[in-house]
């Protein structure tokens, strides 16, 4: 299980939202607990592809966020993207590009705006398993 | 030498290259890796040239990306 504060998905809903109709993308990082992944901060990234089709994590905002979560004593748990326009599942090219086995790859569908879907998912080449997502108050 | 390698201080041979760091480091998957040295991201093609110098400051990034 991956538990996540209510607040962080509003923050990643707000964010993809704002960068419509281009893909929003960021990272997540916390702490695990026994078989479940804590999420602490959620951090929204520049997606330097700028496209509704593909995202890219700006490297300097990454290095920058891998230093914030080392100083807050995170682990980097995974990241997340947003699907403008299809569902909450790893496209081909997610699986593809999806080499960490053990980090959880978030994604949001914005496909029906009126109902966002956020799920979490393990890719291990073309397996994919969706994680158990619990939002917390 | 002493770099700092993913925040962590440490002893290795002078001279040695980003390429022989990141096997010394048993990076995973080094083709998707980024590497800055100093804040400065170095040019994949001159991970095989590109010496270390005594302090310097070393992190490796995963490329991260996918498309819907």
């Amino acid at each position: 299980m991956i538990k996540m504060a209510k607040r962080d998905y509003e923050k990643i809903l707000e964010h993809a939202r704002a960068v419509l109709p281009e893909e929003a993308c960021g990272l997540i990082a916390g702490e695990t607990a026994g078989e479940d992944k804590i999420i602490h901060k959620v951090y929204c990234l520049t997606n330097i592809d700028h496209s509704n089709e593909h995202f890219t994590l700006d490297p300097r905002e990454q290095l920058a966020a891998v230093k914030d979560m080392r100083a807050n004593g995170w682990r980097p748990l995974g990241n997340w993207h947003s699907h403008p326009e299809s569902p909450s599942r790893p496209s081909e090219e997610d699986k593809r590009l999806a080499y960490d086995s053990s980090a959880s790859y978030m994604i949001l569908s914005l496909m029906d705006p009126e109902r966002p879907v956020l799920n979490s998912f393990h890719v291990q080449g073309e397996e994919v398993e969706k994680e158990e997502l619990a939002l917390e108050p | 030498m002493k770099l700092t390698v993913a925040g962590e201080v440490k002893e290795v041979q002078d001279g040695i290259t980003i390429a022989e760091l990141i096997v010394q480091e048993k990076v995973e998957t080094p083709e998707y890796v980024t590497v800055s040295v100093n804040d400065e991201f170095a040019k994949s093609e001159n991970f095989q040239t590109q010496v270390l110098q005594d302090g310097d400051t070393v992190e490796f990034l995963y490329f991260m990306g996918g498309g819907q």
